[in-house]
């Protein structure tokens, strides 16, 4: 079991005739997820082919969604038009909108939340690297890619990662790897101060999974969730948890490549979201190369097997 | 992006939010013309950078004040020139600084009450929130942490907009009544549709004041608007004053690198916002300080990392190097040949450590080894950052 994605979930990319949607789809296909659909309006009819795949473009999602069965979309539209592309996946009623792309308005973001309300789809992104179930193949191949992460460094296992940075995400899945430790699913929720899925929803269902038995949880300044996600940890999770904060050193008001990432008010810091984590019985990782070993503490203190 | 005091005011005009009368001056030359378009009386001369503190501040030459109340335009004149061209410290500049390259003259009003009026975004709620308070002209921080019954916030649903009932709970919350009331109510709906429809990040205004005679005006202007929006407002971007910036920051833009500079002495060059933050906060970890922020972005080229070095060794204070790529995707190899040339173009004399991991790293760490650099090698984040800090020490 996995979280929102597994082996066989069937996605569409949004963009994929764009260099960058492209490129990470000829790697999704490469890892073995099953890409089925495309979606460029204008280059509906078209084939997006690479080493024997031939994925049908179509103009619209909801075109691409009842040709093929795909439940899942993959975002990589330029920001003025990203809004808008998620929009059209929302109205196609599929299962999860996973936004790549960089750069979107906040404004245009505000909107699109509140359209979302009352509807079924899920939204992950903007400004993420996406989602990773991964496979039981070589080099964890045959698994679920959705986004720009690496699929290589995963192996199938038991622990959920949850981030708002791409690279980081990467560092936490590489230490895991290195320990022999898979992963369930690895999530990265984004950067922006305005996005779909929290911290806190996919603790939620980290917690739910029967399969996942310990959570890596990477946060960083500003905003509030990682702390909201922590005080359900500490009501709610029995499951072992380690945490990391990234930015006590950024200084106050400066943006720090993430939008998000500006400190705002005294629960926004660093220090702050740290101290709540102990608080809430989250095993503090001191510096990024602690991650994985925080999280083996916290299992070892728990008497679980991670592995 | 930020703007100006005079440039804000101008905005709030043409969307009908009232301001003071006012004139920018950018030379001694201008500051007649300016003080022309004003009305004869007490006169305000206000420094105009990009940092709050200006009033509390003082210039490197010893003189005090960088927002000054001047009994006539005759003081004004002679005022100003003991604020433009020098540069002004305040609480928000750091101890360099800024040079005053405008001067702003507005008509001093009568204050009958100051408020303190702000809309920006509401992160848990996904919407804008205006924030008002009674204490106006101090900082709202403050306000917040010892009375916050005195702040009211209302959050704007996007799909509606600002509604009738919303101003109305403001203005009570305010406690203003008849001609005031009217009057901040329309300023309220105004200053909304300007935040609104420029992709303004945060509008600011402390003080907002009443005066005897039952107007209401935004007494200082503070704006700031979401970069991610600039391409469609080439009105606002053309409002972008360089000056205000590092001139680091500025060329590191040039060649998409994000880069903010930071006062410590070990220098770093990483790939991904977070992974940049954290490389900073592994470095203090370890007892050293960090000179920058700077992410390369998801696909550095030979060229970017070039010109981050170059970049970073701008900065005088800089006595090492960390370099810390996880190159999940980008090949490693590429960024130890940008390294190699990078480090022969700008002859390096400084302790550089590297580490490396990813994506065809064992090519990438061969190139390094093979380029007979004197460089340290770090395994780990943790490694790495221990072996700057020691050479550095």
């Amino acid at each position: 079991m996995a979280i929102l994605i597994t082996p066989t979930t069937k996605i569409l990319i949004q963009g994929i005739t764009g260099e960058f949607g492209a490129r990470h789809t000829r790697l999704s296909l490469d890892y073995g997820t099953q890409v089925v659909a495309g979606v460029t309006p204008g280059k509906g009819g078209q084939h997006f082919e690479h080493q024997g795949h031939r994925v049908p473009i179509f103009n619209s999602v909801a075109e691409a969604a009842r040709a093929t069965g795909a439940t899942v979309s993959a975002i990589f539209v330029p920001p003025p038009f990203a809004g808008d592309a998620i929009l059209e996946a929302v109205d196609a009623d599929l299962d999860l909108a996973v936004a790549i792309t960089e750069g979107i308005p906040i404004r245009d973001m505000i909107r699109v939340k509140r359209a979302m309300q009352g509807r079924r789809t899920r939204l992950v992104g903007p400004n993420c690297p996406g989602l990773v179930t991964p496979g039981t193949g070589p080099g964890s191949k045959g698994g679920c890619r959705i986004g720009i992460a690496p699929g290589y460094i995963h192996r199938p296992g038991r622990v959920g990662v949850v981030s708002r940075s791409g690279t980081l995400t990467d560092e936490a899945v590489f230490q895991l790897t290195s320990k022999g430790l898979g992963q369930s699913t690895c999530v990265g929720i984004g950067g922006d101060p305005v996005n779909g899925t929290s911290h806190l929803d996919v603790i939620k269902l980290f917690n739910a999974d029967p399969e996942t038995h310990g959570i890596i949880m990477i946060g960083e300044i500003g905003g509030s969730a990682e702390v909201e996600a922590a005080r359900w940890v500490r009501e709610h999770c029995r499951k072992p948890v380690a945490g990391f904060i990234a930015g006590a050193t950024a200084p106050a008001g400066r943006r720090m490549g993430h939008a998000g990432a500006v400190i705002g008010g005294h629960e926004d810091t660093a220090a702050a979201k740290i101290a709540i984590f102990r608080e809430c019985g989250i095993e503090v990782a001191a510096t990024p190369s602690d991650m994985a070993d925080a999280l083996l503490r916290s299992a070892a203190a728990r008497g679980i097997k991670l592995s | 992006m930020n703007i100006h005091e005079y440039q804000a005011k101008a905005l709030f005009e043409k969307y009908g939010v009232p301001v003071p009368r006012g004139a920018a001056a950018r030379s001694q030359a201008e500051f007649a013309t300016a003080l022309a378009q004003l009305p004869e009386g007490p006169t305000m001369v206000k420094s105009q950078i990009h940092a709050g503190g200006r009033g509390k501040g003082t210039f490197t030459n010893g003189f005090k004040g960088g927002v000054k109340f001047c009994q006539d335009k005759v003081a004004a004149l002679a005022m100003a020139g003991n604020m433009l061209g020098q540069t002004l410290v305040t609480a928000q500049t750091g101890p360099a600084g800024r040079r005053v390259q405008t001067v702003y003259f507005t008509v001093a009003s009568d204050i009958k009450k100051e408020y303190y009026l702000a809309i920006l975004l509401d992160r848990a709620s996904s919407r804008p929130v205006i924030v008002a308070s009674t204490e106006g002209g101090v900082e709202i921080e403050k306000v917040a942490h010892e009375t916050p019954e005195k702040i009211t916030k209302v959050r704007v649903d996007p799909a509606y907009g600002l509604a009738d009932f919303q101003v109305r709970d403001l203005i009570a919350a305010l406690g203003l009544t008849g001609a005031e009331a009217k009057n901040a109510a329309k300023l309220i709906r105004n200053l909304y549709t300007c935040f609104w429809e420029t992709d303004a990040a945060m509008v600011e205004v402390n003080p907002l004041i009443t005066t005897p005679a039952g107007e209401v005006l935004a007494l200082d202007a503070k704006v700031s608007f979401d970069d991610n929006a600039l391409f469609r407002h080439p009105e606002i971007t053309a409002l972008r004053d360089l000056n205000e910036e590092d001139p680091k920051e500025i060329e590191a833009s040039k060649y998409a690198l994000s880069y903010i500079a930071l006062d410590g002495n070990i220098a770093c060059l990483v790939n991904g916002a977070g992974l940049a933050m954290s490389t900073m906060d592994i470095i203090k970890h370890f007892g050293g300080t960090p000179a920058n922020f700077l992410d390369v972005g998801g696909g550095a080229s030979k060229d970017q990392v070039i010109a981050a070095f170059k970049i970073i060794l701008g900065d005088p204070n800089v006595k090492g190097i960390l370099v810390n790529i996880f190159g999940g995707i980008m090949d490693c190899n590429v960024i130890a040949q940008g390294i190699v040339e990078a480090v022969r173009e700008v002859g390096l004399k400084l302790p550089l450590v590297v580490r490396l991991e990813g994506n065809n790293v064992e090519a990438g760490k061969a190139t390094l080894a093979a380029s007979g650099l004197t460089l340290v090698s770090g395994d780990t984040m943790a490694d790495a950052a221990q072996k700057i800090v020691r050479l550095v020490a």
